[in-house]
């Protein structure tokens, strides 16, 4: 069996990458190369990525591994993250740790888990990738290993990934004894053939389960913000960018493409769980007094949005379905750059205030307006208000939610409408702050605060990505593939 | 000119944007620079607008002019389509020209803690918000216009407000927000209803309207009706929806308050002009003694707060309430003579009470206290311009006959008399009862107020001060709206003859 290496170029790249800087960072002095060379194998696999747009889909290693437009476009999500994490990183890096080479090993091969995920098409890559996903991710989240909430983070994150894999390897191994192969489509076939078959149903809730770990939906969101808190801050912005999107581009693949006959079953429960996802997150995030913890509950809540389609996914019209899947897509574009500029907003604030308080940020705009502006619209495009893009992202979820016009949904999305006013609460709040907010009495006087090239060109990659967005979203989403991958119930 | 004809909406609807990213980048010590670029494209999108009035066919009744259709986000059905009929173009001027004069007081006026370049960005963004809002013809588009003015109105009073300002710009932002949402499901509703095949689906207003009673009847379109009104409601707003106005004003800045009043409430109003009752004719008049009876409240209840206010700047607030019930009532009767009313009556409180706030800043910059007891009277003996001006901005907000108050609540009260077949006369004439002792009051706590700040002795704490009298920049500033007030009330057809061929071409037949 040949293998298309053309399909899986962007990956090797990015591993070849990782291993280089690797050895590379053994033999040189100025640990900041480690950087550079990490940011230059990100273009490279953007540019192999590239050459594969228009190309149509390739497949290889019998199947299991598809290049199509929905893998490419979640590629080109990954990349853009893995290029802001890098951007954002190289000063904060620099300044913490000794282990420079070693970070960016664990970030890249992070990638490159994230990369194989929206191409894995068998339950068996689903895994490995997901895998590769998750055991770097243990140990960046460990990084700072002095502090002790860093430890504890990462070890709860470890336990928890831990549990939840073990909870989807139950359901795979299930399904796979059900319907006798690993690959999507054929278990979807088997799957419709089954029947109302209640072993399988619940061998598909074990495996919707352990992703709903990955994406941090309540009830199973609890790691997130202890784990988000103890990571640097660079990689509580992948965590809570990528990682979650990649924890999504899975979900998507398993319940749309390998298990929709079984949607009378899982759509209902995705609407529970993304109205409960969207109350805990929202509500909780209303007391912290922590950036990164409220950043924190704040993902799980907009991860809560992203769930609200799930529910339209038991649709009889193709149509619908079709549009919740794209729905999910848009919103994480539009949320993944959102999230990872207010990311780099608080790297920036952490290398001279570190404890990440909500009140560090009080008076922030007034010493530096520009980073006043990118922030409030990182904050009101979480929102939802425009002209920040996140209105948009809200816009499809709410569309696709009405267009599958069943009494559930109509319900959902009132309550997501109350639960985005929730919102705004705790955003606007830390909008407030950052221009009204006086430093306590007492407190020293700050200078205004001068993102490193890198850190600048991040923020403003992503302040630039909000706003023009949110005037023109067709500049993206028009790459929202009309997917060929919704199979019918 | 066809330029002119097919860019005149774009321009003044993107202009002020230009400008305010203009004042962002200039650089903060050029303050003169900052003002000059504000003034400059608030005053060429003013232009714009005068030179649509001049170009705007009058007799073309329900025709949209100087229309605009691109694509702006297909993949969502969601159009760039612009235009302005005879109900549009007079707020879209009214806020054009109070957005110039808003710039053109805050060249000497600006509250603590300054940052005039901010505080212009912030007011040119709010400016494309607004206009944007009269102009859109598609959903999606009205949506996006309409929460424009959440951010910047929100920093403008959270930044540059009173002493409560943190409570009065987040109830103000929260309580906007649960309107729109629930507004934005509203026309998601529409939209999926529009076609039962996926590709013939719109946003498009116009296209909306023509499919009206036809497919948005019965339960849908009653509870339909109720989701996009509540948005509406909200900003305009309806008792008991009305809560946040009184804080939201009291605490803004001058021009804030200015801007709230006398743009940001008839967005609300508009709203249910141009999409709630074309759209849901049939919704529209199940709810229409609803909105009715909710106007009339309005009307009493705002009348009976204002007698009990002490502030100056909270009993204009209140008093907004009144007069938006009146524009309510007017909105209800659902005849053509309503709805002109409800037109003119938008411009006219625009028009008055945004004089009203700029002159209720103004008497607070020289006492430094709007309390009326503490105020204590003899201000035409003080500043007898400024207690000139305030006197007519009272009496015309009054309805006194001759100035523009006067006709929007006259003709929504005669309106009332004779609403809509369909339409309960009994209850509606009560309503205009109601309305009559509403006037009644009105005029009872605006006299008072004048007696209370401009009549008696001067106290003896302001005896030796020198307060300077009006100011040349806010002569300049309100003369416009002082000639607009005694215009429109002398020649109420300067606003009718616009509106009314509009108004006629909408509403004769839906409701008859």
């Amino acid at each position: 069996m040949a293998i298309d290496f053309h399909a899986i170029l962007p990956e090797l790249v990015l591993a070849g990458t990782a291993l280089l800087v690797l050895v590379v960072d053994l033999f040189v002095e100025r640990k900041v190369v480690a950087s550079w060379l990490s940011i230059a194998g990100t273009v490279a696999a953007g540019v192999a990525l590239a050459s594969l747009v228009g190309a149509g889909t390739r497949s290889t290693f019998g199947g299991s591994f598809v290049v199509d437009n929905y893998a490419l476009l979640f590629k080109g999500l990954f990349l853009g993250s893995l290029l802001l994490v890098l951007l954002m990183s190289q000063r904060y890096v620099d300044a913490g740790t000794a282990y420079q080479g070693e970070f960016y090993f664990l970030v890249l091969s992070s990638f490159v888990g994230m990369l194989l995920m929206p191409s894995s098409r068998d339950l068996l890559m689903l895994f490995l990738s997901l895998e590769i996903v998750s055991a770097t991710g243990f140990i960046a989240a460990g990084f700072r290993k002095g502090d002790a909430r860093g430890n504890e983070g990462a070890l709860k994150f470890l336990l928890i990934g831990v549990l939840s894999t073990a909870v989807m390897l139950f359901g795979m191994s299930l399904v796979y004894g059900f319907t006798g192969s690993l690959q999507l489509g054929p278990i979807a076939e088997r799957l419709a053939e089954l029947g109302n078959e209640p072993a399988a149903v619940m061998a598909v809730f074990l495996v919707i389960t352990g992703f709903a770990f990955k994406v941090s939906a309540a009830p199973f969101h609890f790691w997130a913000p202890d784990t988000y808190e103890g990571s640097p801050v660079p990689v509580a912005a992948y965590l809570s960018v990528a990682s979650k999107a990649a924890g999504f581009a899975g979900l998507l693949q398993v319940t749309f493409v390998a298990f929709p006959s079984y949607a009378r079953y899982w759509a209902p429960a995705f609407a529970v769980l993304a109205a409960i996802t969207m109350l805990l997150g929202n509500v909780i995030a209303l007391a912290q007094t922590n950036i990164v913890r409220l950043l924190a509950y704040s993902s799980v809540a907009q991860a809560g949005y992203m769930l609200v389609p799930f529910a339209a996914g038991s649709s009889a019209d193709p149509a619908v379905r079709e549009e919740a899947f794209q729905a999910v897509l848009v919103y994480l574009l539009i949320y993944a750059f959102t999230n990872l500029g207010a990311f780099a907003v608080v790297t920036l604030v952490s290398q001279r205030q570190p404890s990440n308080l909500i009140a560090d940020y009080a008076g922030l705009a007034r010493r530096s307006p520009a980073l006043g502006v990118a922030m409030t619209a990182f904050l009101f495009s979480l929102a939802g208000i425009p002209p920040a893009a996140g209105w948009y992202a809200k816009f499809v979820i709410f569309k696709s939610a009405i267009n599958g016009d069943t009494l559930t949904l109509q319900l959902l999305v009132v309550f997501m409408a109350v639960m985005t006013v929730v919102a705004l609460f705790y955003y606007a709040g830390v909008a407030r702050s950052l221009w009204l907010g006086t430093p306590p009495e007492g407190a020293p006087e700050l200078p205004t605060p001068r993102p490193s090239p890198t850190l600048g060109a991040a923020i403003i990659l992503s302040a630039a990505g909000v706003l023009i967005l949110g005037v023109l979203p067709n500049l993206l989403v028009q790459y929202a593939p009309g997917s060929t991958l919704v199979a019918g119930p | 000119m066809d330029w002119f004809d097919d860019s005149a909406v774009t321009l003044a609807v993107f202009l002020p944007l230009l400008g305010a990213v203009a004042v962002a980048v200039l650089p903060r010590e050029r303050e003169g620079l900052v003002r000059g670029a504000a003034l400059t494209f608030a005053g060429l999108a003013l232009l714009v607008g005068v030179g649509m009035l001049a170009r705007f066919d009058y007799e073309a009744g329900a025709a949209m002019q100087f229309e605009v259709a691109r694509s702006w986000i297909p993949s969502i059905g969601a159009g760039y389509h612009v235009g302005v009929d005879g109900i549009a173009l007079p707020l879209l001027v009214l806020s054009l020209l109070l957005s110039v004069l808003c710039v053109v007081y805050s060249l000497r006026f600006l509250p603590e803690p300054g940052n005039p370049k901010a505080f212009l960005a912030l007011l040119l963004l709010l400016e494309t918000g607004m206009n944007g809002t009269f102009v859109a013809l598609d959903l999606v588009l009205f949506f996006v216009f309409w929460e424009t003015v959440l951010i910047p109105m929100y920093f403008l009073i959270a930044v540059w407000g009173g002493p409560r300002r943190d409570y009065a710009s987040i109830k103000f932002i929260l309580y906007t927000l649960i309107g729109s949402v629930v507004m934005l499901l509203g026309f998601l509703a529409l939209w999926l209803r529009s076609s039962p095949e996926a590709a013939g689906r719109t946003f498009d207003i116009l296209a909306l309207q023509q499919l009206g009673a036809a497919r948005f009847g019965g339960t849908f379109g009653t509870i339909v009706f109720a989701a996009i009104a509540l948005g509406f409601a909200v900003k305009v707003p309806v008792w008991p929806l009305h809560t946040w106005l009184p804080d939201a004003h009291t605490e803004a800045p001058t021009v804030g308050s200015v801007l709230l009043a006398g743009i940001l409430l008839k967005m609300g109003t508009y709203g249910f002009v141009r999409i709630a009752l074309p759209v849901l004719p049939e919704a529209a008049h199940e709810w229409a003694p609803v909105i009715g009876v909710l106007g009339a409240i309005a009307i009493i209840y705002g009348a009976l707060c204002c007698l009990a206010q002490r502030d100056v700047k909270r009993l204009i607030a209140y008093s907004s309430v009144g007069h938006m019930g009146f524009v309510m009532l007017g909105i209800a009767t659902l005849t053509p003579t309503g709805i002109n009313a409800a037109v003119f009556g938008m411009v006219a409180h625009g028009v008055i009470t945004g004089m009203l706030f700029f002159l209720a800043g103004s008497m607070h910059e020289r006492y430094h206290t709007r309390d009326i007891v503490e105020l204590g009277g003899g201000m035409a003996t003080l500043m007898p311009r400024l207690a000139g001006v305030f006197t007519l901005a009272c009496i015309a907000s009054l309805g006194l006959p001759g100035l523009a108050g006067f006709w929007g609540e006259i003709l929504a009260l005669l309106a009332a008399w004779n609403p809509a077949p369909g339409l309960s006369v009994p209850l509606f004439r009560t309503l205009a009862l109601v309305g009559l002792v509403g006037t009644l009051l009105t005029a009872g706590y605006f006299l008072w107020l004048i007696q209370r700040v401009n009549l008696g002795r001067v106290p003896d704490r302001w005896g030796g001060r020198t307060l300077g009298d009006l100011a040349p920049l806010e002569a300049a500033a309100w003369s416009p709206l002082i000639i607009l007030t005694v215009a429109l009330g002398f020649a109420p057809g300067l606003i009718l003859w616009l509106t009314s061929p509009s108004v006629t071409g909408w509403f004769t037949d839906l409701f008859a």
